[in-house]
């Protein structure tokens, strides 16, 4: 097994609901789906994004389409129109997730 | 099969992109969403200055533009342009029309805008409880500026089956805009929940524009072509729900699983549960399929029954903002941004203003991915040609705002050295529009089609 960044097995896009960012994660082949739901949790999400979301993280499975929804709670500073943040809507938070490691054996 | 195009993802998207739409190819319907809640409080603001304001402007010269070509090939327009004002939007389209020798039939959609029935629809036991904290309005009713119901796609398909050319709505729900000419065109019973389904999935995919079209893809972008010229997303649908998401032949972009999969999964929530006025949908019941080029296929989508509530977004004023910044050079710029943060804090306290929040953020370092796993190292920050400091702050007080303001520009001569105050004078000052979420019974608000 390697270390490997999400980058190179899943794509993302983030957006807003109020204070809440929503990231869905693509798996880019089939076979790399399980290696998402396997480790990329709830709980290991929360802690990549320590410092940036405050409340609970929501993970919910898409496996018709390759792909995991998390819900990040607490997470824009108040949110869309609120926020002092430079990303307000957490449009770039899709491309954080993809910096997380996961192992896995890729030909 | 009927075609619907989508030519606006926000207000403030390409005003050529429906232009296009309408003249490089095949569609039935062109749609356009305006409306998000930052619009929303533009839209309100406006309106207090001018009693005919409060509408999406730029709708108005779009179709002036485009009215020929909707006549000569009745291609039929539904949109949200109406805001807070749809009366006032509709008379300014037929005044344009008009003034170009065409006569369209333009129906509006109201009873969306509550903001001045709350304290009876309050008398009547309607709590407007936030649905994310469950707080009671007191906290917030005299701040109170608007209040919108988000209508679904029925009152769209009633004003097409009397006619309508162009439908102008208030707030409704985004993929509402284009279930309502399925509806429409097809017939579907407000309880074909599989039907109504396919239809927001459809609606859902093409609602933000060229998001679906290999905008703000992250799936290998460098290979997308011709992001200059990008084609909008055209959906086919046939009567029995099955969709297909396109864009006309010869303009850029791609169309993708890849783009169809990221754009679906755009501001959802749970998939199994994506609520809407007219039915519940689940997503994980898509099944996709890469059909051609530019072309992908969506079928076997299933809904179930409506819930018994309109969602509703009451905005509400929340204070003051202001956001400043200033530019650091090479070496040891991350640090030195740091220490304009930090003396900028200080000089806050010194002042003894107080805030609600008071944010330093690092551009170029650390700013949009903020966790500490994201940090520089030490040998790529001392590398960096240069850093933003971006600070900001928040609170009720708007002198204390005001006073921040003046507190940016001393940093370039006060403070560490090789720094810009990026040219852009003193940060003004905003106020801030708060938005709170709630849910009423359907039984409480009327969508009124006129024609």
């Amino acid at each position: 097994m390697r270390k490997i960044p999400l980058l190179a097995i899943a794509h993302a896009r983030s957006g807003d609901k109020g204070n809440v960012c929503n990231i869905g994660l693509v798996a880019r082949r089939p076979e790399y789906y399980p290696i998402l739901v396997a480790q990329v949790t709830a709980d290991r999400v929360k802690e990549h994004f320590a410092g940036v979301c405050h409340g609970k993280v929501e993970r919910f499975e898409l496996p018709n389409l390759g792909a995991l929804n998390f819900l990040l709670h607490d997470s824009l500073d108040g949110g869309g129109t609120v926020s002092l943040q430079a990303d307000p809507q957490g449009k770039t938070y899709g491309s954080a997730l993809l910096r997380m490691e996961v192992e896995a054996n890729l030909p | 099969m009927i075609r619907i195009a989508n030519g606006q993802g926000y207000w403030g998207d390409s005003i050529d992109a429906p232009v296009q739409q309408v003249r490089r190819g095949p569609i039935d319907y062109l749609t356009l969403d305006y409306l998000a809640e930052v619009t929303m409080s533009i839209l309100q603001k406006q309106r207090a200055r001018d009693p005919n304001g409060g509408y999406a402007q730029d709708f108005v010269p779009l179709m002036a533009s485009i009215v020929p070509d909707l006549m000569a090939r009745n291609i039929r327009v539904v949109a949200n342009a109406g805001g807070l004002n749809p009366q006032a939007c509709r008379r300014a389209v037929l005044a344009v029309a008009e003034e170009r020798g065409f006569h369209p039939k333009i129906a509006i959609i109201t009873g969306d805008d509550i903001s001045g029935r709350l304290d009876e629809m309050q008398a009547q036991g309607i709590e407007f409880r936030n649905m994310d904290t469950g707080a009671p309005l007191s906290t917030i009713r005299s701040q109170v500026r608007n209040a919108n119901v988000y209508f679904g796609a029925f009152p769209i398909a009633q004003a097409l089956d009397q006619g309508a050319q162009i439908v102008i709505t208030g707030r409704c729900a985004d993929a509402a805009l284009a279930l309502g000419p399925m509806i429409h065109e097809f017939g579907w019973p407000a309880d074909d929940w599989n039907r109504l389904a396919a239809g927001i999935v459809g609606g859902h995919a093409i609602e933000c524009g060229a998001q679906v079209t290999g905008g703000n893809c992250q799936a290998d972008w460098e290979s997308i072509p011709d992001f200059a010229g990008i084609g909008y997303p055209i959906l086919e649908v046939e009567p029995d729900g099955a969709l297909v998401v396109t864009k006309h032949t010869g303009t850029g972009g791609r169309v993708s699983a890849a783009s169809v999969k990221e754009q679906l999964l755009y501001e959802i929530g749970d998939p199994r549960a994506y609520i809407t006025p007219d039915v519940i949908t689940d997503f994980t019941s898509i099944q996709m399929e890469e059909a051609d080029p530019d072309r992908v296929r969506l079928r076997g989508i299933e809904g179930r029954p409506a819930s018994g509530f309109y969602k509703v977004s009451i905005s509400y004023s929340a204070g003051f903002k202001a956001v400043g910044q200033v530019i650091y050079a090479w070496p040891d710029a991350y640090r030195k941004a740091q220490a304009g943060g930090r003396i900028l804090r200080e000089r806050l306290d010194r002042l003894g203003l107080r805030f609600d929040a008071v944010r330093t953020e690092y551009l170029g370092a650390t700013a949009c991915h903020a966790m500490p796993a994201a940090a520089p190292s030490a040998d790529l920050a001392a590398h960096l040609p240069e850093v933003v400091l971006r600070a900001g702050v928040r609170g009720p007080d708007r002198a204390a705002v005001e006073r921040f303001t003046k507190e940016i520009a001393p940093l370039v001569l006060n403070g560490p050295p090789s720094v810009s105050g990026l040219g852009s004078g003193r940060p003004k000052v905003e106020e801030i529009v708060g938005y709170w979420p709630t849910l009423i019974p359907k039984s409480a608000a009327t969508p009124e089609v006129m024609v």
